[in-house]
């Protein structure tokens, strides 16, 4: 299992975070410090994997992470896990940003972090690793993009909005409709 | 409205988006949580508009400020709201954020449950993907038992994308709603042969999680794993199944051996280092399991070291440092093989990564020798000198003391230089470990009695010192070793040369700035010191010194009274009025040495930490029994701890039993005793050595002398590298010595002396520098062997640990909600898990009016079986099996007892899949008698005549991992259950394709289990089975009025042949077509996308395009396909007719009350009604099988009146108003097609007339 991945830069200002065990948001922030403390003052050389890290996991846990230019992604995971697979998977999942950002770099990360989640959520799911193919991942993540833009996205949200308003699905999305023939008065809905 | 409208996308154009916002916090950032603050106060605006774009937009950017740190909780709500969004853009954003922030303690999670159950139906697959992400994030116990049912159906989707994300997914539901494996795990263990290699791997992935944690439960499915492992390509996979065996493996020895193979031919083809690696890993496991005996595996772990090394040597750091973490694993069972590589470990030592330095010093462990043991502390002191970081020192100190203490102080050969090893360590500034060092000294001082003078003086040294320790006092944990030095000062005072001086730098006022505890044994072994040297100057009649003493203490103490540690404080004043007492007394010249000394006599023994745990409870004493009257049930209690200890090892039972008279009691001392004479544990240096002295009461307590050939050597303050060399001086001269005496004595062996000489010294050679006696730790009489390993008791992985080979019991069916059909069952699984009952099974199928009659049949049945066993027992007589035989019961108790023997059969299903790796010399006879057998089922058809489609060829079915050679009547006890299996089908199949009854689940009575799919068509080659429900889906876009509906059917291969080129073909009607690939004539058949070996069942999905749903259809067609035996192969067909019921049409959408109540005002809707008379069902299971059957939701419920509804794939509406008043059942309906409404009912009133 994965418990969080991280993306934080060389100064250690997170990326993106995906906790996948909860963790209050104080929390979360003191794990992206000590994981940038443990990860930083590692050369560039050594090895990926890194024991410790006390605030997330225990012994069962390492750390498997990668440093691309000015960007660190860190994978907190059990060992149930193949840290070889692990260093492949990041590797995987940065070339996938790559495709999809074209030549990504850390701004796109930073003014596009939902994309990215939407990315991470075709590779690893739960906590699982969903998908390991990059081809399926960029398919599935362009087929959604597609979706989004046919719905008009959100720079054409307004005019969209409106038409949604005027041709409101009546069965869809009700509201405010007293009960009639049935004759019948339940607050909520039936345990089925 | 409008204007309200207008206004709304005029602000809608000032919002920040998500790239402003960012943009806006790189742009301040001096003031940056002033900035944010206020932009939280425009999403706080923005939420409370209307628009869902605009609120979408604050959902988007909260989500970002909390990867930031800030809490968003408060807008949890608006993010239900924008997740229940029908945009997918905007539902996407609600999930994500959901995901983000949503946990266990979120409250409005409760409201989602309705919108994600809508979402995972929804017919956008990708509506449905990101609504199963989003829940894998946050899904609760409460989430996970209303959604496991939605998500099971999920795993069986057309799409693979929605697949092998509800694969996934059952992991975290299995989780927080444990109730849910067992129904679900049949299913999932399905999916490890799904055709999407993305879905396998999911379902590897969830089954290697669960199996990781509960290994035992999952034995059953080692076969399964190791046929993907023999067939599958992608790494991952195997990857995942290599990692699972190595946790498999040391539960069942017998797997080991067959994966070796296999394994081994891994290491050696693959390139992937990542498989490379988990196959040494998993072949390190399986020689772990092995332990010992197993000489041609020598081979086995040669090439794993082997490999290993070429890891650790490879520049990659990743792959050296992965190489010495299995080489550790290996350590542990094998350290010959691991320390012929000592040179390449001592390398990693200088490593610059540190990661790889601790891999190395783990290694280091199990690498000494009382050889070697000198020369690697010391490389490792030299490492604590030159460390920088203080956790790279710390855990080089922690493994020094490991290495050196390990196994009761095995290697070291002097204990000097163990002390000055210690006392060097105190050197290191900032360390945590203090209190470690000090227990060292402490445990040394006490257990080595020899050691006690020269451990004295240092521990003197230390204490005059101690300035140089206690620097900086609050953040150094070092000065704990004081507490350690000031006790043994105190207690062993008698070896100090100058009791005075140490007096006297106990009592500095320095001392006061310790900490309290410290101080407090400081206090209370001056007190001690104080005595010796009284005792001391008593003698030699000069009061002067002794009285000096005194006045010391005098001065002195008043520090301590004055304490603010309640401890010092009360130590120190009851110790300074004894000592004023006592110079009162001095100046009387009154001998007082001896009385004081006696404060302190005794020896203190060591006692295990654990001693007090296990001292056992006293003979005779029962703390379960009353004190007055004993109850009835007090004999069964007693027998309770008997069979606990019946399966431990007769050493323990002997050691434990409590209920022993005194003379067994006498009789099992003296076997003690024995036993510890002899038991290797209790170090004896050479032949020589002394025997075990028994001191009065302490006899248990075994005390091991070394014998020594050097005598005690005392010098002043040798530093432990003197020691080394001393050592290695000291070891040549024996050397010399014992050369000398060889050369006199044999004189004629001389080239074996040569050897020796040559050769490196072997373990036993060398002899230990001192004369040293290890006391060990004392225990009570009796104490208990073992420790129980408390597991944690909030892992939530225990409440999973569940036997999935059970049978399901009713009571364990998942809450079925929306009422979409839920397979619990489908036959591709009848023969692998056994997973329900027959008699649930007849529940399903027939009404309660017809259970007798069924038992009736069992009976019968079991009666057939009862006949077929005793030819079976011939067989197995002949055969001389070992299995044990199914135990012949009485007809009653038969039909419970049909589960157990299942199970047994799956077990023993494996038991010979594991000893068939070397085929015994038993397997290869049993092929042999099989006509025998052949005959046993022929003879069932006569017995059972009202069951005519039994007279099919009864080996027709059989499991995957069944092979030629298997045992006959295993193969027997297989099919007998299957058999049973097979009436049951046909008990379905009497009423028609859609009566395999299904239920779904209320709180009132359980109802019957379910399985949805029905038989199509079958002969003796081959069965179609057909989902009850096939997916409806409606194509959006370009064919506007046609619909396609997929008919998923699986073919289950009967026979001993192969099966192949199956062909499917159906002739069309005008309204229903079978969708053909392009440039296919309309009636060319559709070709099967696998071949069928013998026993394996298989899913084909195809889809049909239907141009109007108000009709129901029936289509005929045909399945030809080619049966290949070993000797000929021949055509076959089989003819099926496809039933397409309106009902089929319709798909489960759930519906607001409100919106129910709307669509009924609309007035669009053409009513109609229908009366059932004589229905005598509970209200709750007529509506379950409404449900079922015809995909309704209900809507509302209140007592006996209910409504429901369902839409069509083409978008009609209908609904039903259900009400039931003394077996009479009224439905009213309303839809806007009144022909399909018409069909609807008739097929209404045809399930309920079946009943």
């Amino acid at each position: 299992m994965i418990k969080a991945i991280l993306i934080f830069n060389n100064h250690g200002k997170p990326r993106l975070i995906r906790f996948y065990q909860y963790f209050a948001e104080d929390m979360q922030q003191q794990i992206i410090r000590e994981t940038f403390h443990l990860v930083s003052k590692r050369d560039d050389n050594v090895c990926n994997f890194l024991e410790g890290g006390s605030l997330i996991g225990g012994s069962d846990y390492k750390l498997i992470y990668r440093h691309y230019a000015t960007l660190y992604f860190v994978f907190c995971v059990d060992s149930s896990e193949s840290e070889l697979g692990i260093l492949d998977l990041i590797q995987v999942f940065v070339e996938t940003l790559d495709k999809c950002f074209e030549n990504v770099c850390e701004l796109d990360l930073i003014f596009h972090m939902d994309k990215v989640h939407y990315i991470l959520q075709e590779v690893v799911m739960g906590g699982m690793v969903l998908e390991t193919n990059m081809n399926e991942i960029v398919a599935q993540v362009e087929l959604q993009n597609r979706m989004e833009k046919s719905e008009g996205g959100l720079s054409g949200a307004p005019a969209r909005a409106v038409s949604a308003v005027k041709n409101m699905n009546l069965p869809e999305i009700p509201r405010n409709i007293n009960i009639g023939d049935i004759n019948i008065k339940v607050p909520s809905l039936s345990p089925f | 409205m409008a204007l309200k409208i207008v206004k709304g996308s005029i602000d809608r154009m000032f919002d920040k988006n998500l790239q402003d916002l960012v943009r806006g916090i790189r742009n301040h950032k001096e003031d940056e949580a002033k900035y944010i603050s206020t932009c939280i106060d425009e999403i706080k605006q923005e939420l409370k508009q209307d628009n869902i774009a605009v609120k979408a937009n604050a959902v988007c950017k909260l989500t970002y400020l909390q990867m930031l740190g800030y809490d968003v909780s408060w807008a949890a709500f608006n993010i239900v709201e924008v997740m229940s969004s029908s945009k997918f853009t905007f539902k996407r954003i609600g999930y994500l954020a959901a995901s983000q922030c949503f946990h266990e303690g979120t409250d409005v999670i409760m409201l989602t449950t309705n919108q994600i159950r809508k979402d995972l139906s929804s017919p956008n697959q990708y509506d449905t993907g990101v609504a199963l992400t989003g829940l894998s994030c946050f899904v609760t116990p409460d989430l996970a038992r209303d959604l496991a049912n939605d998500i099971m159906t999920l795993m069986s989707h057309t799409k693979p994308y929605i697949r092998k994300k509800a694969v996934l997914i059952m992991y975290k539901v299995f989780l927080k709603y444990p109730e849910s494996l067992r129904p679900a795990f049949p299913r999932l263990k399905e999916k490890l042969e799904d055709p999407d290699p993305g879905v396998q791997s999911a379902a590897v992935n969830v089954i290697c999680e669960l199996a990781r944690r509960n290994p035992k439960n999952y034995l059953s499915l080692a076969p399964l794993f190791f046929k993907l492992m023999t067939s599958s390509t992608n790494n991952w996979v195997l990857i995942k199944i290599i990692k699972l065996f190595g946790a498999l493996t040391p539960l069942e020895p017998r797997l080991g051996k067959k994966l070796i193979e296999p394994l081994t031919n891994l290491i050696h083809s693959t390139s992937a280092m990542s498989l490379l690696y988990e196959c040494v890993n998993t072949v390190i496991a399986v020689l772990i399991s092995l332990s010992s005996g197993m000489p041609n595996h020598s081979a086995s772990i040669q090439l794993c070291v082997q490999k290993l090394r070429i890891l650790i040597e490879d520049s990659d750091q990743n792959l050296k440092y992965l190489g010495l973490l299995a080489m550790s694993k290996i350590l542990k069972t094998h350290p010959k093989s691991v320390q012929s590589h000592k040179d390449l470990i001592l390398q990693c030592l200088d490593d610059k990564d540190e990661s790889i330095r601790l891999r190395a010093l783990d290694l280091l462990y199990g690498m000494v020798s009382k050889k070697n043991l000198m020369e690697i502390v010391k490389k490792l002191m030299l490492h604590v000198d030159k460390a920088e970081g203080t956790t790279y020192r710390d855990e080089l100190l922690t493994k020094i003391i490991d290495i050196c203490s390990q196994s009761n102080y095995q290697y070291i050969t002097n204990f000097e230089w163990y002390i000055s090893i210690l006392v060097e360590l105190t050197r290191l500034e900032g360390t945590r470990h203090g209190h470690l060092i000090a227990s060292q000294m402490l445990d040394v001082a006490i257990r080595v009695k020899a050691i006690r003078g020269f451990a004295v003086a240092q521990m003197a040294t230390l204490l005059d010192n101690a300035h140089l320790l206690t620097g900086n006092t609050q953040r150094n944990g070092i000065c704990e070793v004081l507490y350690a030095a000031a006790w043994i000062c105190g207690e062993f005072s008698e070896h100090l040369e100058d009791p005075m001086q140490t007096l006297e730098a106990m009592l500095r006022p320095k001392v006061a700035t310790l900490p309290g505890h410290i101080q407090a044994v400081y206090v209370q072994n001056a007190a001690k010191l104080f005595a010796t040297v009284l005792q001391k100057h008593e003698g030699e009649t000069d009061s002067q010194a002794a009285q000096e003493t005194s006045q010391l203490l005098i001065d002195r103490l008043p520090l301590f009274v004055q304490s603010a540690n309640l401890e010092v404080q009360e130590r120190a004043s009851c110790i300074l009025q004894l000592v004023k007492y006592i110079q009162k007394l001095q100046q009387k010249n009154v001998e007082v040495a001896e009385e004081v000394t006696a404060l302190f006599a005794g020896e203190l023994n060591p006692v295990a930490p654990k001693a007090q745990k296990k001292v056992p409870i006293p003979e005779g004493l029962d703390l379960d029994a009353w004190i007055n009257e004993p109850p009835s049930e007090s004999e069964s209690e007693d027998e309770k701890p008997k069979a606990v200890f019946a399966k431990e090892e007769p050493k323990h039972y002997r050691s434990r039993n409590t209920e022993v008279d005194e003379k067994e009691l006498a009789r099992r001392r003296e076997v003690r005793k024995q036993e510890q004479a002899n038991n290797p544990f209790y170090i004896k240096a050479s032949p020589s050595s002394q025997k075990v002295y028994d001191a009065p009461g302490v006899e248990h307590i075994p005390v091991v002398q070394i014998d020594l050939s050097v005598p005690l050597k005392v010098p002043g303050m040798p530093m432990s590298d003197q020691y080394l060399k001393l050592e290695e001086e000291r070891q040549q001269k024996e050397k010399a010595e014992r050369k000398k005496k060889e050369k006199k004595k044999k004189r004629e062996k001389r080239g074996k002396g040569r050897k020796a000489d040559s050769g490196p010294e072997s373990e036993e050679d060398i002899t230990p520098a001192q004369h040293v006696d290890i006391v060990t730790e004392e225990m009570p009489e009796n104490a208990l062997p073992s420790d129980d390993d408390d597991k944690d008791p909030n892992d939530p992985h225990r409440a999973l640990d569940i036997d999935l080979d059970k049978p399901l019991a009713d009571s364990e069916k998942l809450p079925v909600r929306t009422h979409r059909p839920e397979v619990l069952k489908s036959p591709a699984e009848d023969r692998v898990s056994e997973s329900v009952p027959p008699e649930t099974k007849k529940k399903s199928s027939k009404e309660k009016k017809e259970k007798k009659k069924d038992k009736e049949k069992d009976r019968k049945r079991s009666k057939e079986e009862k006949k077929k066993k005793k030819k079976h027992k011939e067989v197995e007589e002949e055969l001389l099996e070992s299995q044990p035989e199914e135990p012949v019961q009485s007809e009653e108790t038969k039909e419970a007892a049909a589960p157990p023997t299942s199970t047994s059969a799956e077990a023993s299903d494996l038991d010979f899949w594991l000893s068939s790796a070397p085929v015994p010399p038993a397997a290869q006879e049993v092929t042999v008698p099989s006509s025998a057998v052949e005959t046993s089922s022929a003879a069932v058809p006569e017995s059972e005549p009202d069951e005519p489609k039994d007279t099919e060829p009864e080996d027709t079915k059989s499991s995957k991992h069944k092979k030629k050679k298997q045992k006959k009547e295993k193969e027997e006890k297989e099919k007998k259950k299957k058999k049973r299996h097979h009436h049951h089908h046909h008990h379905g199949e009497a009423g028609g394709e859609d009566s395999v009854q299904n239920g779904t689940v209320e709180e009132e009575e359980p109802l019957p289990p379910m399985s949805n799919y029905s038989v199509l068509a079958e002969n003796s080659f081959i069965k179609m089975m057909r989902e009850d429900a096939e997916q409806v889906y409606d194509i959006q876009g370009n064919h506007q009025d046609e619909s396609k509906v997929v008919v998923s059917i699986i073919f289950e291969n009967k026979s001993d042949s192969f099966l192949k080129s199956m062909e499917f073909n159906v002739l069309d009607s005008l309204n229903s077509k079978l969708q053909r690939p392009e440039g296919a004539g309309p009636h060319d058949g559709l070709t099967v996308p696998f071949q069928l070996p013998p026993g394996v069942s298989n899913e084909a999905r195809f889809v049909f395009s239907v141009q109007s749903i108000v009709m129901p259809q029936k289509l005929k067609g045909t399945l030809t396909f080619i049966v290949k035996s070993d000797e000929s192969s021949t055509h076959e067909k089989l003819d099926f007719k496809l039933h397409f019921t309106c009902t089929s049409y319709l798909i489960t959408t759930p519906c607001y009350s409100d919106a129910y109540a709307k669509l009924l005002e609309s007035g669009d809707l053409k009513g109609s009604s229908l009366r059932l008379e004589g229905i005598n069902m509970p209200f709750h299971h007529l509506l379950a099988r409404i449900c079922f059957h015809h995909h309704f939701s209900v809507v509302e419920r209140i007592d006996s009146c209910a409504s429901m509804y369902s839409r069509s794939i083409q978008g009609h509406h209908v609904c039903l108003l259900v009400k039931t008043s003394d077996q009479t059942v009224s439905i009213d309906a309303k839809c806007d097609e009144p022909s399909l409404l018409g069909n609807v009912l008739d097929e209404l009133k045809q399930t309920f007339s079946k009943c």
